[in-house]
């Protein structure tokens, strides 16, 4: 009996409209992803003092910030203020795709001992030879417009998924990937931020470059060439 | 070379064998000046850039920026940047013209040109190092802290304005303290704007080699925040690097001297063009084409021995 008077129309409507309200009021907030391997386990090609700071200061704060900002544009979409809708658009852009660069970058590099540095084998492998001729002159390429890079950003491997094909981008700051082009999905991206090497390598951005090959993990490379091919 | 301290006495203008014109009206500061260094043994007058020494030794900021700070940045960034510049100017247009105006040329109304970033970034260093000096910081007087009261409405705004610019410019670049001179191009109209209204302090923040020369401003004190002006001593702490900066680094005495020449030329573009304004209305010809002729009659007589 009691059930009955309780489902009546008008309390279901009000629990519906709560349960919208309270969904739409839930607001996704992210958190730094764990390493899948320690600080130091990428030496002597990046440091582990390099790796700490970059993950635990860095990627975090681009984490904390994004959020505040989703908060923030949470807030103004409910009530409606355009203006600051639009303003926030800059720090969304700038720690949000902070926060997607660095996570694909952590998943990009693996210890030597967990397969770091060895060659892709596979799809992935043949579409390098077929695009660029080599892996070696794939390399050339992007340490090449790596070091020719003014000021801060990444160097990608991207697939793009419409022309079927792999290309070489770079992109300026935290801009994620498909900033340059919607169908463009990231293998692989390097850092080159002075953050990501300075510490170690100074102002020698080439050397970095150089290095950083002996702990590209190539494996999640392909598993994402042969999803997003698929 | 040159000083390079003060923005005024460092622009000059168009070499005329080369048939290269840089229209010298739309400059902020132009004056002619030999920027020739000739070459022992030669009579080829060639000018190349030179990697200028900060004005103190390179551990003498410390603790507040490092000697190991000052040997990269200067030594190895600084250093590059000018190398670089000198292999992309020889033998082109470009040779022989003043930092400055290589800088206001590349700039190329927003479609910079190759050699733009090389010689920013050469300019902006100097300008840099100028701007700090050992036992640094404390409050400016005079002159100087007048128009920063009035145009930021206190000291404490003001520093609280700078540090957020620097704070907030993401990614590389600068943040300046500016004097802001260059009034409205109304053509043929009056400008709208008393004069007062033009001469102000602004803060601006420029991306990687930006500098306000291209947008007409007269830089007064600038910092880097470039991640290597400051990785090695706070690594990703750049809000304390600008607060060391603040406090114990600008030279409030070398803004104050860029502050008076800023104004003098203010007041110089101002009566140059009222000069001009007056010729207009007593209907003579603008003596523009013969200007120019005759400014490069006198280059050439200088340059003969």
């Amino acid at each position: 009996m009691a059930l009955r008077s309780l489902a009546t129309r008008k309390t279901l409507t009000l629990a519906l409209k709560s349960t919208r309200l309270a969904q739409s009021r839930a607001l996704q907030t992210f958190s730094l992803p764990d390493l899948p391997y320690d600080y130091g386990a990428l030496e002597p090609a990046i440091s582990g003092e390099i790796m700490q700071l970059h993950h635990q200061k860095h990627h975090q704060t681009y984490i904390t910030n994004y959020n505040k900002a989703l908060e923030q544009l949470h807030d103004a979409i409910q009530k409606g203020d355009s203006s600051t809708v639009v303003k926030l658009q800059s720090a969304i852009k700038f720690n949000g795709g902070g926060h997607i660069n660095h996570s694909i970058f952590w998943k990009n590099l693996a210890p030597i001992s967990e397969g770091g540095g060895e060659p892709p084998h596979g799809s992935l492998g043949w579409a390098i030879d077929t695009n660029f001729g080599s892996l070696e002159s794939l390399i050339q390429k992007m340490n090449a417009e790596g070091a020719a890079l003014q000021g801060s950003g990444w160097v990608w491997l991207g697939l793009d998924k419409e022309l079927k094909k792999l290309v070489v981008e770079t992109t300026t700051n935290q801009d994620p990937l498909v900033t340059n082009g919607p169908n463009l999905v990231p293998l692989l991206g390097i850092d080159v931020w002075e953050h990501a090497y300075y510490l170690q390598y100074k102002n020698v951005r080439p050397d970095y470059l150089k290095n950083v090959w002996k702990v590209i993990n190539w494996k999640y490379a392909s598993e994402v060439y042969e999803k997003e091919s698929a | 070379m040159a000083a390079t301290t003060s923005m005024v006495t460092s622009l000059t203008f168009t070499i005329p064998s080369l048939g290269f014109r840089l229209p010298t009206r739309s400059y902020p500061c132009v004056k002619p000046q030999r920027r020739f260094v000739r070459k022992a043994a030669s009579n080829v007058i060639t000018a190349t850039y030179e990697l200028k020494a900060p004005p103190y030794p390179l551990n003498a900021l410390e603790p507040h920026m490092s000697r190991e700070t000052l040997e990269y940045h200067w030594g190895k960034h600084h250093r590059t940047y000018v190398e670089n510049l000198n292999k992309q100017v020889v033998g082109t247009d470009l040779e022989g013209l003043s930092l400055e105006d290589i800088i206001i040329v590349t700039y190329n109304k927003g479609d910079i040109l190759p050699a733009f970033n090389n010689a920013a970034q050469a300019w902006n260093h100097d300008f840099f190092w100028e701007s700090m000096k050992p036992g640094g910081g404390g409050k400016p007087s005079g002159d100087l802290l007048d128009l920063i009261e009035r145009d930021f409405g206190s000291f404490e705004r003001f520093i609280e304005e700078f540090k957020s610019a620097a704070a907030t410019q993401f990614g590389s670049g600068w943040a300046w303290l500016a004097y802001k001179a260059n009034r409205l191009d109304v053509e043929n109209a009056v400008n709208p704007w008393p004069s007062e209204k033009d001469k102000k302090l602004v803060i601006v923040k420029s991306p990687n080699a930006m500098n306000p020369l291209v947008w007409d401003y007269f830089p007064l004190l600038t910092i880097d925040v470039w991640e290597h002006a400051y990785y090695l001593d706070f690594q990703n702490q750049r809000p304390d690097y600008i607060s060391v900066f603040m406090e114990k680094l600008v030279s409030w005495e070398t803004v104050n001297t860029r502050l008076e020449k800023a104004k003098a030329r203010a007041a110089e573009r101002e009566m140059e063009e009222e000069r001009r304004r007056k010729e207009e209305e007593e209907g003579k010809p603008t003596n523009e084409e013969d200007d120019d002729d005759d400014l490069e009659i006198e280059f050439l007589e200088e340059k003969r021995p």
